[in-house]
């Protein structure tokens, strides 16, 4: 029996406002509200919300048959409880259906996975904390930002204790391979891999109405795939419901009905961990350089391709292990927002998507003036004189004398005590 | 194919981007081995390069008949044409034009600059273009800027070849909109009697057809491009203490001089290491002498006054932002000259030069603050100084007069 593991990415970025180079050590304030609300807004009512319902009405009419899962970046979690508190409701709902997972990401949406490794450990822990606060579960299933993944990378992942990663369907990796198998990590076996399957995903996302789409002949190339190829992951953008596609094209038709074809040829849904439990790993898969989604090349130059990304993305990178010694709430929030994907993206010339600058030389000055606050920032809290070790020294001593302070007290307590007792006696 | 073309400056001897605009199109133009350009400029100075193209000078062209010896007109005239093309060209002369000040040889002496009787000039080029038009063979006619726009209709009227017309510049450019109602009428002659209009961007395009009332259909861009500097590698930089911003060109209300000085104060307000050049001379220089000393930024502002030749890539070369604040630029050569040097360019968005660049910053000419954190941003990123220079360059060196001299063919062809 083949299986359909569909998962659904939410990432809206905290756009930054124009932000000019007169404001730097003036203005803390990084970030366009106004459009944030709006745009969260637009999302929520065209896509969010309608996709949750229908997707909450297959849950019941298939009792619990259709099966899906979530990736929704901690900034996004953010901006929804703000902006739009149902939606986080909605998903609540869905969560306890049983039906739903929700996948760990890097919370900031971030490129930590290939610059700063702490950082990433850092932030897919914060981000597996809030969806376990929020949705009652752990995930135990990464999606990493733009699913970029290495070799390196799932090796980490995999000793983060989490089992199963999923990746983009990408020639160089596959070469002949088919993505509808489950395949491992090549030589940390225990992280399963779940290939997108490229085709059948952008179909649904990009070409629905120019190709004239139906659920029906959408099941039927799932269900005339050879006997062997059991899993289909269908892995794309929320969006896709109701924004990239139209509510008027028949979209939400079109995933309603898809638990019936599906049945009909004998199709079940799982969720990704279900995926990795019933499924064995078909083979290693090896990546020894970074591979996204993004893109024919499926690399990682839209975000690292160009002179202004580098040094964007090094400058930044810079004093990652300096701002997590800082305890200031406001800078480590700062801290994470500039490091979404899609800042280092509106930096490409070729390829800046969903871009609100006018151009990449537009996006790195305003980006590079932020960050120029942002490292004063830094500098007021640990200047940049002391190195990094000696600094580190200095705040261990601190703690030590902080605790030998507090055993000191005691002591001094209970001498004092003692004192008063013998005093009563 | 034979192309009478009337200009008005032609290098070496030039005084604005007209003149360079005209030798880089001929010389595009002229890499179609058909294609024959005779080149018409009021006063010649026997020092243009004719490689490519013939030049004839207007003020050589007689238009009032004299009887002169061979060997006086060769004393005279000698040096920049031969007199029997003289003597042929007298045999044009077909009107009494007795009534304008002719010299001995029955020539007009022309200044070739933009002196106070321009549109006595304008009309005398009108007296030998007539003659020209008489006695010369050619296919098309072709006016450069609205100076020879009557001499190229005359010659129209009197041979019954098409007339194109290209638009360096309008009158809404130079004015900042309050036109000047002689010249507007002779643009407007021009453009209506013109059998095709080439602008040389979209933002000429749209006033040649909104203020001008043209038929959009017969209105063409046909972007500039720039010529190859033969010894680039001469153009160096000195390192600096400080980096340099410039401003070069003429310092009047077209080019926007004061929102440089307003955004070179933004600037000083942050970091003390910049220096500003104001290259350049002309009506607004005092003006922006004391809008510089009213700010407080003289010790970091710097005029030089005008130059020329070699020294605008020299100060170009020795530059890290180069700046063109125009408030209204038809096309505008220079942020093209500024990164064949290697050279980032900050440009605003009014200048027809915006539709072709990528790797140039664009503001709008008002927007001093963009303009400000522009020249901050380069002049504190070396990732971003490097970026706009490499791929600048790339990208200027792909824009070639030899393209542009193509488009120009094609609409000749069109019209034909």
């Amino acid at each position: 029996m083949k299986n359909i593991c569909f998962y659904f990415q939410l990432h809206q970025p905290l756009r930054l406002k124009r932000y000019r180079f007169f404001e730097i050590g003036q203005d803390h304030y990084y970030y366009d509200d106004f459009q944030a609300e709006e745009r969260i807004r637009y999302f929520v009512e065209k896509a969010y919300l309608p996709a949750n319902q229908t997707i909450a009405e297959m849950i019941r009419s298939s009792n619990g048959k259709f099966r899906c899962a979530y990736s929704i970046s901690g900034i996004t979690l953010e901006q929804l409880e703000q902006y739009a508190p149902e939606v986080i409701d909605s998903f609540k709902e869905l969560a306890k259906t049983g039906s739903v997972e929700f996948l760990a990401e890097p919370y900031a949406h971030s490129l930590s996975s290939v610059f700063d490794a702490n950082e990433f450990e850092m932030q897919v822990k914060m981000h597996s904390d809030k969806i376990e606060a929020l949705f009652g579960k752990r995930p135990t299933t990464l999606f990493n930002a733009e699913l970029i993944y290495s070799d390196e990378i799932g090796e980490l992942v995999s000793k983060m204790g989490y089992k199963t990663m999923m990746i983009d369907e990408a020639k160089q990796i596959l070469g002949w391979k088919s993505p509808n198998y489950v395949y491992s990590h090549s030589y940390a076996p225990k992280l399963k891999l779940l290939v997108r399957n490229h085709k059948l995903s952008d179909d649904i996302a990009f070409r629905f109405s120019s190709m004239y789409l139906t659920s029906e002949s959408f099941i039927g190339w799932i269900a005339s795939l050879p006997e062997g190829e059991k899993v289909v992951n269908i892995g794309l953008g929320y969006e896709a419901f109701g924004i990239t596609q139209s509510s008027q094209s028949g979209i939400f038709d079109f995933l309603k009905s898809l638990p019936y074809h599906a049945m009909e040829q004998q199709i079940g849904f799982m969720m990704p961990s279900e995926i990795r439990k019933n499924n064995e790993s078909a083979g290693q898969l090896s990546v020894p350089y970074p591979m996204s989604w993004v893109g024919k090349d499926k690399n990682l130059t839209p975000w690292t391709g160009n002179d202004l990304q580098q040094e964007a993305l090094n400058k930044l990178y810079a004093v990652g292990e300096r701002v997590r010694l800082c305890s200031d709430k406001p800078l480590l929030r700062d801290w994470l927002m500039l490091q979404t994907t899609d800042n280092f993206r509106y930096m490409s010339h070729k390829d800046a998507y969903g871009t609100h600058f006018e151009n990449a030389y537009d996006a790195f000055m305003n980006y590079m003036n932020v960050l120029a606050d942002f490292l004063v920032r830094v500098d007021d809290q640990y200047p940049t004189s002391i190195e990094n070790e000696e600094l580190n020294e200095l705040l261990k001593t601190i703690t030590q004398q902080e605790k030998e302070i507090e055993t000191l007290e005691d002591e001094v307590k209970k001498l004092k005590s003692r004192k008063q007792k013998t005093v009563i006696e | 194919m034979k192309a009478l073309m009337f200009g008005w400056e032609f290098p070496p001897h030039i005084l604005g981007g007209l003149g360079t605009a005209s030798y880089g199109l001929t010389r595009g133009m002229a890499m179609q081995n058909d294609m024959e350009i005779t080149f018409v400029i009021p006063k010649p100075h026997g020092d243009e390069d004719q490689s490519f193209l013939k030049i004839i000078g207007a003020s050589n062209v007689p238009v009032v008949w004299k009887e002169n010896d061979w060997n006086y007109v060769n004393n005279r005239i000698g040096r920049m044409m031969h007199p029997d093309e003289y003597f042929w060209l007298r045999n044009g002369i077909k009107y009494d034009f007795r009534r304008i000040h002719t010299n001995d040889l029955g020539c007009i002496d022309f200044s070739g600059r933009y002196p106070n009787n321009l549109i006595e000039e304008i009309s005398n080029y009108e007296a030998v273009a007539s003659v020209l038009a008489h006695k010369m063979d050619f296919d098309i006619i072709h006016s450069h800027d609205w100076l020879t726009y009557p001499a190229g209709v005359f010659a129209k009227k009197i041979s019954g070849k098409p007339l194109v017309i290209h638009v360096h510049a309008t009158d809404f450019d130079r004015s900042r909109g309050q036109v000047n109602p002689t010249v507007y009428g002779i643009e407007k002659r021009g453009m209506d009697a013109a059998d095709h209009i080439m602008t040389v961007s979209n933002l000429t395009r749209a006033i040649v057809i909104e203020k001008y009332h043209q038929d959009p259909r017969k209105v063409t861009t046909v972007h500039n491009a720039v010529e190859p500097v033969s010894d680039i590698e001469s153009f160096t930089k000195t390192p600096r203490k400080d980096k340099v911003v410039t401003f070069l060109g003429r310092i009047t209300m077209q080019k926007g001089p004061e929102y440089f000085v307003e955004a070179a104060y933004r600037v000083l307000q942050k970091t003390k290491d910049v220096r500003f050049v104001m290259a350049g001379s002309g009506d607004m220089m005092n003006a922006m002498i004391d809008l510089v000393a009213k700010r407080n930024i003289a010790d970091r502002f710097h005029f030089t006054g005008f130059l020329k030749g070699r020294q605008v890539h020299e100060m170009l070369a020795e530059s890290d932002v180069y700046i063109m604040p125009s408030v209204s630029e038809p096309f505008g050569i220079s942020p093209l000259e500024a990164m064949q040097v290697g050279t980032p360019s900050i440009i605003s968005k009014q200048s027809g030069c915006a539709e072709i660049l990528t790797h140039a910053i664009k503001t709008d000419y008002w927007d001093i603050d963009a303009m400000a954190d522009a020249i901050y941003a380069i002049v504190k990123n070396p990732a971003m100084h490097k970026s706009l220079q490499d791929l600048g360059l790339d990208e200027v060196n792909n824009i070639k007069w030899e393209d542009a001299g193509r488009k120009v063919r094609a609409i000749y062809e069109s019209v034909m």
